[in-house]
């Protein structure tokens, strides 16, 4: 495989021509933020907070989709950039309701993580509080749609590792959400497995153990991380 | 030199922003030396003064005598903060803002699920009318300074207190800045 | 497959023909507006007069001022022996000694006025006038066979030299030939983002790929424009023609149309199109004869927006969630179903055969430097004329507006036009001068976009058009992406309470800071264009913005209107008034 030099942040690093800036960056020890990504998962693209600079381009690109080139000069931290995901951040918090202090995940949270990463103090937007609905009909799990993201994880992860492809999104903007089979309620989806991959993967707490209380939702990566080293090198972790 | 005029206020939160505040312990007898706590729950003022340096706000803005008070905190402080994160984004006391109006709330609370006397209490001079939605103190007047923190740690109060006699409170950052 | 003659059915159709015609304009304009009644009506007159060996009445597609619809078009061959009584000559065109005389609003009763003209006997219709300077500033290339073709019958088609280019391709071009004769001519693809088609095809072309896909976009969505439409009902053939003949250049053997669902019509006359020359030969295995392969399907949208954005659309087609994926990898090399696939928009493959029959040069003699050939329009808002309107690239606005479109309505002055749709902005009346072409509008901060032109004059706020344009982006974003998803909501709360009065400066500030940051990040075209109407509103009419702002009071924010609800406790007015005044 042929290698490429590229520069991340005036760094100057290699990478495997055909890897994304993501994966570079990453092999490279440089870190740019990512909240939809998930290792192991196919990139989705919709989160917009591994958006990177690269020199000659007036577009931001995704870290997670756009592939490596020779010469590239990529720049991750400038100022426009660390702005545009802060609001990206708040425009997340205005969206739903994520009340941090009642949540099962508190703590344990990526988008809690994020907050504090981009220095959100405050929300400069309006809280929406939309009316959302929360699952508990599935035995073991509940979904909280009044902390989901649309990071999608949840619908990667059971079509791609799981193969049951019980979750997808249905309906449009705002209004878009995570549905289970023909959006019905979750422990009446056929497809589910109840394998709680989705559970593992979800970086809030919308998709939550039944019976877990504030801040005791941890999400098993690790488990998945096995899971998908099994299945992609055919090897397991011990 | 004389101290600081230092206002604390409790609005719609469960003043566990206060009882963080007073985990200042014996850091408190320090705060005095170049604070003067001029107005709060924690001591007996009834009317808000005219000249504050600095007010520390907790909870969300939620009813009208709220909504009153926040003005002439605003018009009578130096700087005001956001103490906590209902004051900051509405938390738990928002909630309720999933009904969108308080009427059905009301409805809701005191009608459907009350098992006697039901009715919506409405001697006004006894309870303050609710705003339709539970608003972030930011949204209704400015504020310079955020606390986050579900309640913010008596640690990150004392940074902050500490800094404010240099005139410009301590900037908090990353991890500093935690929500819930 | 069987080899069919073209010339023959040319010359059978034209023989076929009576001397007297009456063309009923039947696309979804007229329609709406009762044009079927009238056409039963002329049917119906034309028998019980006896004049079915003279008279002929057809369904024909769009004849461009819609505004007056239904609209009806009487040919008479000869006007030296017309039993027509024609009192002026003023509204005809002349032309072999044809008269073409073009009414107005034609239901029932002027349909049997306009039959009984044949018979000598005074005709009570509203008379259009081909002369006014609404049909003569304007051209026809891509509308050459609107108004003139039977949309559902393939041999009218034919007889106005209908697949000849795709004939002409397959017996003397080779491939590379096709691609050079395009790329030649300047065409810039239609749809919006005006990429060089020829540019396009090459790059599908060299992609070596078993299969390779020549997609169609007919999911025009944006409010105001319908120029897809009203050519896909008026001569579909035209499409089916430029398709196939990118099949041949690209060496695909598969067409796609995506055509939204909102057009049953389109659909409709597409099916019927798509069937009748499959029944020819010309689509479908050998065509004309020779070893050349291509299907044409239609796949219909189901009513998103966001579809006519091309990673969507080929989602959708594939049979998923129409949501956008990034670019790259183009379509050009990773396209349906991973196959290079080449996505024009309608208006594009309309151009194509005409190129093909005509040669480059005559395309690219149209038009300016940069911008080659026609482009046609859909002129709506507050004009006098609204309907299509076909003009070289590069005609100045002014003459679209005030000639072509007549300008504002009594007592009012045009302010603005929006082009592009909620992707587009608006261009003030100032700078009418400037001519529309890709270049000119983008340095203005605006598009040529798919070809929307809506009018705005003094009745219209501004503020409240980039409302209208953001709600529609609000509500057709897909929710993939956080910006567009919850940006575009953001962005409309805040001109919503600009134009409730209770924003102030900051506001103000948060709006632009907000816009430029959805137009930077978003995913795809919607998201990365929604916010144009709104900045492009605020470069041209800040004051409109500025003048409904609050004063701002650096100790107080008001934000929404807080309402507390008025029977909770009685007398609440007090407060309401209060927070809604300050």
């Amino acid at each position: 495989m042929s290698v490429v030099t590229l520069t991340i942040n005036q760094q100057m690093i290699t990478a495997n021509a055909g890897d994304t800036i993501l994966q570079a960056a990453k092999d490279a020890g440089i870190k740019i933020p990512t909240l939809c990504y998930l290792d192991g998962l196919s990139a989705h693209g919709g989160c917009r907070i591994c958006l990177v600079e690269i020199a000659g381009s007036t577009k931001l690109q995704p870290a997670c989709f756009m592939k490596v080139a020779e010469g590239m000069q990529i720049n991750t931290e400038t100022h426009k950039l660390k702005e545009y995901r802060k609001m990206i951040v708040e425009l997340l918090f205005a969206e739903g309701n994520h009340t941090c202090s009642i949540c099962v995940a508190n703590n344990h949270c990526e988008l809690q993580a994020m907050a504090m990463a981009v220095e959100m103090d405050h929300d400069r937007f309006d809280y929406i509080h939309p009316p959302k609905e929360i699952d508990i009909s599935h035995q073991r799990f509940g979904i909280d749609h009044n902390r989901c993201i649309l990071c999608t994880r949840c619908v990667r992860v059971c079509d791609e590792i799981e193969g049951a492809h019980t979750w997808d999104v249905a309906g449009r903007g705002g209004l878009a959400k995570v549905i289970a089979d023909l959006d019905q309620p979750w422990g009446e989806a056929d497809s589910c497995t109840s394998c709680g991959k989705c559970f593992m993967a979800c970086p809030t707490g919308a998709i939550f153990q039944k019976g877990d209380s504030v801040a005791q939702t941890e999400h098993p990566r690790n488990k998945l991380e096995s899971l998908v080293m099994a299945k992609d090198k055919k090897q397991w972790h011990v | 030199m004389a101290r600081l005029k230092l206002a604390t206020l409790w609005l719609g939160g469960c003043s566990g922003c206060h009882m963080s505040f007073l985990d200042l312990d014996e850091w408190l007898l320090e705060l005095t030396t170049f604070a003067e706590i001029v107005y709060s729950p924690l001591i007996d003022t009834k009317k808000f003064p005219d000249q504050v340096d600095v007010t520390l706000v907790e909870g969300a803005v939620a009813n009208e005598d709220h909504f009153h008070l926040i003005q002439q905190v605003r018009k009578n402080s130096k700087l005001v903060a956001s103490f906590g994160d209902c004051a900051i984004s509405g938390n738990v006391t928002a909630v309720r803002n999933r009904f969108q109006e308080a009427l059905p709330l009301l409805q809701r609370s005191y009608i459907e699920l009350a098992d006697v006397q039901k009715g919506i209490p409405n001697d006004r001079s006894v309870v303050p009318a609710l705003l339709d939605r539970v608003r972030p103190l930011h949204s209704l007047i400015s504020v310079d300074y955020f606390l986050p923190g579900c309640p913010p740690t008596a640690k990150h109060i004392r940074m902050v207190l500490e800094s404010l006699p240099s005139g410009k409170p301590l900037s908090l950052h990353g991890n500093q800045l935690k929500f819930g | 497959m069987l080899k069919i003659d073209l010339e023959e059915i040319a010359s059978k159709e034209i023989a076929a023909r009576k001397p007297n015609r009456i063309h009923c304009c039947t696309a979804a304009g007229c329609l709406s507006a009762g044009a079927e009644e009238g056409f039963e009506q002329f049917q119906k007159e034309v028998d019980r007069l006896g004049l079915t060996d003279t008279v002929q009445v057809a369904k024909v597609g769009c004849m461009r001022l819609c505004c007056q619809g239904p609209l009806v078009k009487v040919q008479i061959a000869d006007s030296t022996n017309s039993p027509f009584p024609i009192e002026d000559k003023h509204g005809t065109i002349q032309n072999n000694n044809q008269i073409e005389i073009l009414f107005h609003q034609v239901h029932a009763e002027s349909a049997k006025s306009i039959v009984a003209g044949f018979t000598g006997q005074k005709v009570e219709a509203v008379r259009g006038d081909f002369q006014s300077p609404f049909f003569q500033n304007q051209v026809s290339v891509i509308l050459d066979n609107s108004g003139n073709v039977e949309p559902e019958r393939i041999e009218s088609y034919i007889a106005a030299k209908g697949y000849k280019g795709l004939y002409q391709v397959l017996h003397h071009f080779s491939l590379d030939e096709v691609i050079h004769e395009i790329t030649r001519s300047g065409l810039r693809g239609r749809g919006g983002a005006a990429y060089p088609t020829g540019i396009k095809w090459g790059t599908v072309a060299k992609n070596k790929s078993e299969k390779k896909y020549v997609v169609c976009n007919a999911d025009e969505g944006d409010p105001g424009a319908f120029m897809n439409r009203s050519l896909l009902e008026s001569d579909p053939h035209r499409v089916l023609e430029g398709m196939a003949i990118a099949g041949y250049a690209l060496g695909s053997s598969q067409g796609y149309i995506y055509v939204r669902g909102e057009y049953p019509l389109a659909v409709q006359r597409l099916q019927i199109a798509i069937t009748q020359a499959n029944r020819l030969g010309i689509l479908g295995t050998r065509i004309f004869g020779t070893p050349f392969d291509f299907r044409i399907d239609l796949r219909t949208g189901a009513g998103a927006f966001v579809c006519g954005e091309e990673t969507a659309l080929m989602a959708s087609i594939m049979g998923q969630r129409g949501t956008p994926t990034p670019r790259p990898p183009y379509p050009a090399e990773h396209g349906l179903w991973g196959m290079p696939t080449l996505l024009n928009n309608v208006e594009t493959y309309g151009n194509i055969a005409a190129i093909i029959r005509n040669g480059s040069d005559w395309f690219a003699g149209m038009g300016t430097q940069t911008s080659k050939g026609t482009k046609v329009f859909c002129l709506t808002g507050n004009v006098v004329n609204t309907g299509l309107v076909e003009v070289p690239l590069g005609t100045p606005i002014h003459k679209i507006v005030y000639d072509i479109g007549g300008g504002a309505v009594e007592g009012n002055t045009i302010k603005a036009v929006q082009t592009g749709g909620p992707s587009g902005g608006c261009i003030p009346a100032e700078m009418f001068d400037v001519p529309v072409d890709y270049d000119s509008l983008a340095k203005l901060g605006s598009i040529l976009g798919s070809g929307g032109m809506i009018a705005l004059d003094n009745t219209n706020r501004m503020v409240d058009v980039a409302r209208f344009f953001m709600q529609f982006c609000m509500d057709e974003s897909c929710g993939k992406c956080i910006p567009c998803r919850a940006g575009t909501v953001q962005i409309h709360r805040l001109l919503r309470k600009i134009l409730a009065g209770s924003a102030d400066h900051a506001d103000l500030d948060r709006l632009e800071q907000l816009c430029v940051m959805v137009k930077d990040t978003s995913l795809c075209g919607l998201g990365q264009s929604a916010p144009n109407p709104t900045l492009s509103t605020l470069k041209y009419f800040r004051s409109e913005y500025e003048s409904l702002l609050k004063e701002s009071d650096s100790t107080q924010r008001i934000n929404l209107p807080l309402l507390c609800s008025s029977a909770q406790m009685g007398n609440q007015e007090q407060l309401s008034a209060e927070t809604k005044g300050s």
